[in-house]
């Protein structure tokens, strides 16, 4: 009975979600090194391929957590990335600009887009799906405006670099068959994507912006009472996350060095996933960043499962996640009712 | 100021207030500037032994939108929202072209049965939106994302042919029916396209239900207050869930009626941007968007509209990837007229800019 009121107490805990995301991680990892060993499962550098290959998922999850703390969401990620990508891709291409220019442009860009989505969020009182859904056909419109054929990135020397530099790690050495020690290696756009999930956490823990999201996500009424200038803060979390999405974008785009208009398609489902999946309340008022990283990681293992199963379709990554993310909503409603029936 | 003038005033704001202004109004302003255009606009003629015209062909291409504006209203009214409309009608396209037969001697089922079966799929996806907004509570959006997404990857998988011993998803099926033509095309004789009329029952058998039963005025209830909707004895979980399941079949419906138009099932395109457009008709025609009262005939004619609008703005040669960023802006601008902070911020500045006048007089 004591067990059991206790195991009642933990599951009613927030932190709970997350504790179980971690313990999945861990036994999807141990499952897939068993069954994939062959394949190289295991190895340090098929992590590190993990994060390089999602490297934009991270930094958009950790966008779309601050967004989703406050209670709001914000659907249009997927579609800025498909139009930073074209935009770099067009800039640089076709117009011959500097790499670090249009990088800047593109940054600006998601600046004022998230401005113009949290100014008609907070101030005009919008629902925010509405917003962003509009935001999304937007953005995915402008992008066939831009080009409707492919440009891929070939001329632009810095960029190139930049996307394809390996960063040696010092440890975790395998020897080939020829006897080289072989380090694993992550792309420059790991270091971005990282660097901009500890700034996040670090915003989301110890600032006083961060934690008038949490009062805001919490109850909107009280944070207002408690004198948080709610419409300005829920602006902000929009435009970090226009800005975060355009930053996305730009990693998103070193690891394709192209634009074209189908791309990103559906990778708002993933980074809502991620950030579901992570422990992130949809509701508000509950999150971290640190889970929508691993919410990104589980996502990025179901990846390599099919990667290394190899017979299964692709098709297969948006269902099972798709399903992942049911899951876990659905775990979400019942922790709330256990946690409603408590309190009553 | 003159009496009559200040009458004519006072009845143009009574006709502005009313719920079908906004819808018309659209409409007719789409359509004087298309008359503008091309004067030819009204003429109907009969060619090859069916209708021919610009009219003729706006109405016809509408029939999906209307027939997907209506189920959107439903669930609107309850206060949610479904933007799985378009995968839900891709889903239902493919495996309605999977089971008529994409080769001769495949599975070739009746044409009847197919569709019903399509149809249930419909249903069958609206139901589990509906079981995840109306049981699970979880916010409309969020649960309808889930098939927004995964949907399409179902239709792919569905979507499966068979290429040198191998089945492969994810490729575009033909049918080789002539009779599944007619769905999307000319019933023989009749001079009229077959979706106008699939549009017209829809519209008119859902007219009746809300009208004539209690359901549309539960469907209110629950969008105003579902809270005090359940205290007088009205199932507000069960209405919310038979509005998704309605919001699903309507989808199917669409769903079918485009792949017989283009005859073949196309997982990726199917119903695409479909969602935003259905969306678009329900605000055009005066509802709102958190929910409460709705008008069925309002989002007819805006869906008529938008439409209109399409059709219009491809004969500027604007391509169908880049239509999305002319929708989003209208989306965006009725939104905003609709909300209420536009209609503080005016009466505040009304009321200042009275204050200074009667300070200056």
């Amino acid at each position: 009975m004591k067990i059991g009121n206790y195991l009642k107490e933990k599951m009613a805990s927030t932190g709970f979600l997350l504790f179980i995301t971690i313990i999945m991680f861990f036994i999807m990892y141990a499952g897939g090194v068993l069954v994939y060993h062959k394949q190289g499962f295991g190895t340090i550098q098929t992590f590190m391929n993990m994060l390089i290959d999602n490297a934009g998922l991270i930094i958009a999850a950790a966008g779309m957590t601050a967004v989703v703390i406050t209670g709001g969401i914000d659907i249009s990620v997927g579609s800025v990335i498909g139009l930073v990508c074209m935009m770099l891709a067009y800039m640089m291409q076709v117009m011959g600009m500097n790499a670090y220019v249009s990088i800047a442009v593109v940054l600006l860009f998601g600046l004022v887009f998230g401005t113009f989505q949290g100014w008609l969020i907070a101030y005009m009182r919008l629902q925010p799906f509405i917003v962003t859904l509009a935001g999304l056909f937007f953005c995915r419109g402008l992008t066939a405006v831009i080009s409707v054929d492919q440009i891929a990135i070939t001329e632009n020397e810095t960029f190139l670099n930049m996307a394809t530099k390996n960063i040696y790690l010092f440890f975790g050495a395998t020897v080939n068959k020829r006897g080289i020690r072989l380090y694993p290696f992550i792309h420059p756009s790991v270091v971005i994507a990282l660097c901009a999930l500890a700034v996040i956490w670090y915003v989301l823990k110890y600032t006083k912006f961060g934690r008038s999201l949490f009062a805001i996500g919490g109850n909107e009424q009280s944070a207002l009472l408690m004198g948080v200038n709610v419409r300005r803060t829920k602006m902000i979390a929009y435009i970090l996350n226009g800005f975060l999405a355009s930053l996305a974008g730009f990693v998103f785009c070193l690891n394709t060095t192209s634009g074209f208009v189908e791309q990103a398609r559906g990778f708002e489902i993933e980074v809502i996933a991620s950030t579901v999946i992570g422990g992130t309340l949809l509701s508000g008022g509950v999150g971290t960043v640190v889970g929508s990283f691993f919410g990104v990681l589980i996502k990025a293992i179901i990846e390599t499962y099919i990667r290394c199963n190899g017979t299964l379709s692709s098709w297969w990554n948006k269902i099972v996640l798709s399903a992942l993310l049911c899951f876990f909503i659905v775990l979400q409603s019942v922790f709330a009712s256990i946690r409603r029936k408590r309190s009553i | 100021m003159n009496p009559d003038l200040r009458k004519l005033k006072n009845a143009v704001i009574a006709v502005s207030k009313k719920q079908l202004f906004l819808p018309v109004f659209a409409l007719c302003i789409v359509l004087i500037v298309n008359v503008v255009k091309t004067p030819t606009f009204f003429n109907i003629s009969i060619q090859n032994g069916v209708l021919y015209g610009y009219i003729v062909d706006i109405i016809n291409r509408a029939s999906e939108l209307i027939i997907l504006a209506v189920g959107m209203t439903l669930v609107i009214a309850t206060g949610g929202i479904d933007i799985s409309v378009g995968a839900v009608g891709a889903v239902a396209a493919a495996v309605c072209v999977r089971l008529l037969g994409s080769s001769y001697d495949a599975f070739a089922t009746p044409l009847f049965l197919s569709i019903g079966i399509a149809l249930l799929a419909g249903i069958a996806c609206g139901a589990f939106n509906g079981f995840l907004v109306s049981r699970l509570k979880i916010q409309a959006m969020v649960a309808t994302l889930i098939l927004f997404t995964a949907g399409r990857g179902i239709a792919q998988l569905i979507s499966a042919r068979e290429i040198g011993g191998k089945m492969v998803p994810g490729q575009i099926l033909y049918v080789r029916m002539e009779s599944f033509k007619a769905i999307g095309g000319f019933l023989p004789g009749v001079v009229v396209p077959t979706p106008v009329f699939i549009a017209l029952g829809v519209v008119i058998i859902a007219y009746f239900i809300l009208t004539r039963t209690a359901l549309g005025l539960y469907v209110k209830t629950v969008g105003i207050n579902s809270k005090a909707g359940r205290l007088v004895g009205i199932n507000s979980t069960f209405i919310i869930f038979m509005c998704y399941l309605i919001c699903g079949f309507t989808a199917a419906i669409a769903g079918v009626v485009t792949s017989s138009r283009i005859y073949s099932s196309d997982a990726n395109n199917i119903g695409l941007y479909m969602e935003l457009d259905a969306i678009l008709a329900v605000a055009l025609g005066g509802n709102s968007l958190s929910g409460g009262k709705f008008s069925l005939l309002g989002s007819v004619i805006g869906a008529i509209t938008i439409q209109a609008l399409t059709t219009s703005l491809y004969a500027m040669g604007i391509t169908a990837d880049q239509l999305p960023v002319y929708k989003a802006i209208v989306v965006i601008l009725i939104v905003s007229i609709q909300s209420d902070q536009l209609k503080h911020w005016i009466r505040n500045f009304r009321q200042k800019s009275g204050t200074v006048k009667a300070v200056v007089q």
